[in-house]
């Protein structure tokens, strides 16, 4: 590892005088004062750890992350739909590695903000100069009563995809249920990981179900009374699954409160209860426990950041990217996690040098598979405003696809949407 | 630089060598602007192209920046790049422009 590092530098001291003057000079060439350390190697830390390392060579990474292989949220859908197998969303490590970064499979148990130290573990401690915080979300156990981790794994969230265990166990489910089930969604109100996610799982369910199952049904209880996309998704399911799926919005009953797993019964604020072969929880969220723990997160159990830097609003030195932040007007997607990783580590290094951080913008593309070669997207295009105390979306841009007939627009948004998935996924770990 | 880069190859021990190789792109892109980092997630890392979606590094400054304030204007069809060239600028473009060309493939 050390070799690696030094190489790494001597490469960067030889092309620095060319690509990138000021990298060097301002820390006297040492990178005792520039270790960043990364917590989390998903689509916010995986692509911080990246993009320090290539644009930021002084600085010296590492990455603290649990598990050896990655499986991505996106696409776990077309999992539990049955065209993509687990393998084809799992990354792992080795590409941060030969770009060098240290990568230390391990738990970060807490954070320092005073002493800038992360306890892990195993035991070991890292101090950082600066910390990219990007954990994810918890979900909140017992939000919705009776739903708690043992009811999971008879009612799987498949949200939160771990070793994909929990994408694997709905997929079964589904396989294993009988023609003329009813495949029961419960689905959180705002805010909450991935806005499209749910109404892109109710489609590829109902491609599988069309297919295997014409019979059977799904019935989509929503907390909220609109969702994104909504147009362009309930074109599409009328168009494609005629009959197949109800969604039953908060407004007419639709909010999960209550389930019992041993009956697969979900129970709905009214105290409807509807009884099930197949129930998939989506719970409420918040940041994940490290943040909570560390006193990053509000009241509302998020972590609020500065609009330009992503700094925490309450420590110092400590960024915090992906999920578990209040993003402002923009979605937690992977793509956001991915734009505003790359922005606040532009901006610890620039604070590293003592200068400001640079202009901000974030952007998010977000498509959705909705059937066989047919995909809608979200886009979107944000800036800080003028007095950086608010992110804000550019006027007239960004904005979802077209309504209407428009096969060709789908088809090609379908073949673009794995094209993301390619480009964002090799942006991270190649 | 990217002129300069074959006779680095030729200087440099093989060690070295290796690193360099493991990220081709690493002194272009420690010169882009944050902007083009936007590009990376659908037009492959530094723009080199994934699947159906067309590469853009490598291609001539001129025809890129034409081709956005196209898109921008609604003036060329498009899937999803109207939408997206709304939220630039012009000096965000040309500079985005001036990058990708420079990148080789």
């Amino acid at each position: 590892m050390h070799f690696l590092t030094r190489r790494a530098a001597l490469g960067a001291a030889l092309l620095a005088p060319l690509a990138a003057p000021r990298a060097v000079n301002a820390q006297g060439g040492t990178t005792a004062q520039a270790r960043l350390v990364v917590i989390g190697g998903g689509f916010g830390g995986a692509s911080a750890a990246s993009f320090a390392r290539r644009r930021f060579p002084w600085m010296e990474v590492t990455l603290v992350e649990p598990k050896t292989r990655f499986v991505t949220c996106p696409y776990g859908n077309l999992v539990i739909g049955g065209t993509k197998r687990l393998d084809d969303i799992s990354h792992g490590y080795d590409g941060l590695r030969a770009r060098g970064v240290r990568v230390v499979h391990d738990w970060a148990s807490g954070i320092d903000a005073n002493a800038r130290t992360v306890r892990l573990a195993g035991g070991q401690t890292l101090t950082y100069d600066r910390l990219i915080l990007s954990p994810g979300i918890a979900l909140r156990w017992g939000a919705v009563e009776g739903y708690d981790e043992a009811a999971s794994e008879v009612m799987p969230h498949a949200w939160v995809p771990g070793d994909g265990a929990q994408t694997t166990l709905l997929r079964r489910q589904l396989e294993a249920m009988p023609d003329g089930g009813v495949v029961g969604i419960a689905i959180p109100g705002n805010p909450f990981r991935c806005p499209p996610g749910p109404y892109e799982r109710i489609s590829m369910i109902a491609s599988y179900l069309k297919r295997h199952k014409p019979r059977a049904k799904i019935l989509a209880l929503d907390a909220k009374d609109a969702f994104s996309k909504q147009g362009l998704f309930q074109d599409a399911w009328a168009e494609l699954y005629p009959g197949l799926i109800e969604w039953v919005p908060a407004n007419r009953d639709g909010r999960v409160v209550r389930v019992d797993a041993r009956e697969r019964v979900l129970e709905t604020e009214f105290g409807e209860k509807h009884k099930v072969a197949v129930a998939n929880v989506i719970p409420p969220q918040s940041a994940a426990r490290i943040a909570i723990e560390a006193g990053l997160t509000d009241n509302s159990g998020w972590a609020p950041v500065n609009p330009v830097t992503f700094e925490s609003r309450v420590a110092p030195g400590i960024h915090v990217v992906g999920d578990a932040n209040i993003p402002g007007p923009m979605p937690k997607s992977g793509y956001i996690a991915n734009s505003t990783a790359k922005q606040a580590v532009a901006s610890a290094a620039a604070s590293l040098r003592g200068e400001a951080p640079p202009a901000a913008l974030y952007y998010n593309t977000c498509y959705s598979h909705v059937g066989d070669e047919y995909g809608i997207s979200v886009v979107g295009i944000f800036r800080p405003n003028a007095e950086g105390t608010a992110i804000v979306e550019v006027p007239n841009s960004g904005g979802v696809s077209p309504r209407g007939n428009l096969p060709e627009q789908r088809r090609l948004e379908a073949i673009y949407a794995d094209a993301w998935y390619d480009s964002i996924t090799r942006d991270m770990f190649a | 630089m990217s002129a300069l880069r074959p006779m680095l190859h030729r200087a440099l021990p093989g060690a070295l060598l290796a690193s360099l190789l493991a990220a081709p792109l690493a002194p272009a892109a420690a010169q882009a602007p944050l902007s083009a980092e936007g590009c990376y997630g659908c037009h492959g890392p530094s723009g080199t192209g994934a699947g159906g979606i067309p590469a853009i590094a490598g291609r001539d400054a001129a025809e890129l920046r034409a081709q956005m304030l196209a898109f921008r204007a609604n003036e060329r069809p498009g899937t999803i790049m109207g939408r997206i060239a709304r939220g630039y600028t012009d000096a965000e473009i040309a500079a985005m422009a001036e990058h990708f060309a420079q990148i080789r493939r």
